[in-house]
């Protein structure tokens, strides 16, 4: 791989991560608190691989080239070292030609089930204001199944998910957890009580509903914290589909 | 301004015939291909993007995408840093900062690992950088195993991932040091230098130093970069392949559970930041076991290897993972036996 080759694929990986940094489809990738990061490493790369094309431009324009700009591997070739760099062709063409979407309901259901996390401190603040309270789902299951649903009862909760099916009836209002990225994602399961009828795998959903008992997962291994609906909602994906 | 470093004037290798081929064509190769591909792809488009809407495969270009993209700012603070190591730095420095001994260059070079925060992907370029700086390797590979588990980030991110047990941070910061220190040692009384192919560095003599570091930076981010995608790549492969509920048939056994932790620690190539938290969601394993995915993950991975074969060459790479893999797993169970 040349050295303008190689500039040129800088330029394109650059352009990548600064496309899904500044468009916000990131979010569906990495956690937000990367987002300077990628900005900054992204801009990097572009501004490396505009820099070594500029020299190359201003080297053609003259006749004798100047050392500096030909005192490198112009002509050189490497073998094995950098016909490895070809392979950065694949995020490249993933994030602009098919952009992957989200971890959806096929992610939640291949992970091993798990036990919602033991909060850090023992004791729960006040559940937010709002008459419904918005609240993640990791915050909900939390209350619900280490606190027993002290802060939770007599109060309107509003919780944002996907369904995922339960082979028991009804289904799950799912949310994939992420700490750094969306390879480390484990889903938090919130069962739905009431007569809504079960909608399609994935959808997106809003849902107000009261505290309920939690309920034992199909293994009958952990609790699952339980919502009884009262108004369930479709809407679209959100911009930040992973709780953090 | 004129590089003398001897280290840096080595020439790189070159075919004599692919330079007369190259001599007598400079221009047409791999830009044209590179254009061919690209154009091919996007009018190929319409072909291609249904071909990943099916549940398993999209989870796959997911995971990878992700693996990738969360990677590349680690890999550019590592590359960058590497860089102006190689242009700006004289390799008198490290002689001087470094004690001559290696029994005492060793410790000193793992305890360096603290200050560099991030992934992985940084420290391998950099520990390349430094051995092509005159670095003894002894002391290079103490500080690639060290940085990337010893660091700031990681432990306070271990931290907040086992609120209940702050004495797996400690127990991660003393196993991951002593495995440093001890593979640096045992490199230093064994290591022959033949099994190190020298970072096989472009020819910067007569640059300018900002040409240099450009180049340098370069060079080392291609070649990276492509490992990464291979690491990303098999990581996104396991991930949507290997059912994690075989994990819960594992985990009651005690030797099961360390080679499968360990084992997973290096299939999965999960960012040294993140594994804490995927170490702590892993509730129905012992913290010795979780101690020994934490350790194991850092020094050895996918992502690692073949990182590490990248800047140090195929056959240091497998010597190197093999041996740190069976001893990191043996200095975690002993620390994890005296403070767990």
């Amino acid at each position: 791989m040349k050295r303008e080759t190689q500039n040129l694929v800088l330029l394109l990986i650059g352009g990548a991560v600064l496309k899904i940094s500044i468009t916000g489809a990131f979010s569906l990738y990495v956690k937000q608190g990367l987002r300077p990061y990628l900005i900054v490493a992204g801009s990097l790369l572009l501004v490396l691989g505009v820099y070594g094309l500029v020299i190359d431009v201003l080297g053609y324009r003259k006749d004798a080239e100047p050392p500096a700009a030909e005192a490198d591997e112009h002509g050189h070739h490497h073998p094995g070292g950098s016909s490895v760099g070809w392979l950065l062709l694949a995020p490249i063409m993933a994030i602009f030609l098919v952009a992957p979407p989200a971890l959806g309901a096929y992610a939640a259901e291949r992970a091993a089930p798990v036990a919602t996390p033991k909060p850090v401190s023992a004791s729960f603040p006040a559940l937010a204001a709002g008459n419904p309270a918005s609240t993640t789902l990791a915050d909900y299951s939390s209350r619900a199944i280490w606190d027993k649903g002290a802060t939770l009862k007599g109060r309107d909760v509003r919780l944002v998910g996907f369904v995922t099916p339960r082979t028991a009836g009804g289904f799950y209002l799912t949310r994939l957890v992420i700490s750094c990225c969306a390879a480390d994602a484990f889903p938090i399961k919130i069962y739905v009580a009431g007569d809504a009828k079960t909608p399609a795998a994935n959808t997106w959903l809003q849902i107000d509903g009261t505290f309920a008992a939690p309920v034992r997962d199909e293994a009958d291994q952990y609790d699952i914290a339980t919502l009884k609906a009262v108004k369930v909602r479709l809407i679209a994906q959100p911009e930040v589909p992973y709780e953090q | 301004m004129t590089q003398t470093d001897p280290v840096l004037a080595q020439p790189v290798v070159a075919a004599e015939e692919v330079e007369q081929r190259l001599r007598r064509n400079p221009k047409v190769d791999s830009l044209v291909v590179l254009v061919i591909v690209l154009v091919v792809a996007m009018v190929a488009r319409p072909w291609l993007v249904p071909m990943f809407t099916g549940p398993a495969i999209a989870s796959w270009a997911t995971i990878f995408t992700a693996v990738c993209v969360q990677a590349i700012p680690f890999l550019v603070l590592g590359v960058t840093l590497s860089a102006a190591i190689t242009a700006w730095v004289p390799s008198s420095f490290f002689e001087r900062a470094l004690p001559k001994r290696p029994a005492a260059a060793v410790p000193v070079a793992g305890l360096a690992g603290v200050i560099l925060p991030g992934c992985e992907c940084g420290s391998v370029p950099i520990a390349g950088g430094l051995v092509a700086r005159g670095v003894p390797v002894s002391s290079a590979i103490a500080f690639l195993l060290s940085a990337p588990a010893i660091n700031p980030i990681v432990l306070v991110a271990t931290a907040v991932a086992f609120p209940r047990n702050p004495e797996m941070v400690l127990g991660r910061f003393c196993a991951s040091l002593l495995l440093a220190v001890l593979v640096g040692y045992a490199w230093a009384l064994w290591g022959k230098p033949a099994w190190v192919r020298m970072p096989r560095r472009p020819d910067l003599t007569g640059m300018s130093r900002p040409a240099a570091f450009a180049t340098s930076a370069r060079h080392d981010f291609i070649s990276a970069g492509g490992f990464l995608v291979v690491g990303a790549a098999t990581a996104a492969t396991l991930q949507v392949v290997v059912p994690r509920a075989i994990l819960d048939h594992v985990a009651s056994s005690s030797v099961l559970s360390v080679l499968v932790l360990a084992v997973l620690a290096v299939v999965l190539a999960i960012c040294s930041e993140a594994d804490a938290f995927v170490a702590a969601s892993l509730s129905q394993f012992s913290l010795t076991s979780r101690l020994v995915f934490l350790v194991v993950g850092p020094a050895v991975d996918v992502k690692l290897i073949a990182l590490q074969a990248a800047t140090f060459g195929r056959r240091f790479a497998v010597r190197l993972s093999s041996f740190t893999f069976v001893l990191a797993i043996g200095c975690a169970v002993l620390v994890g036996w005296v403070l767990l």
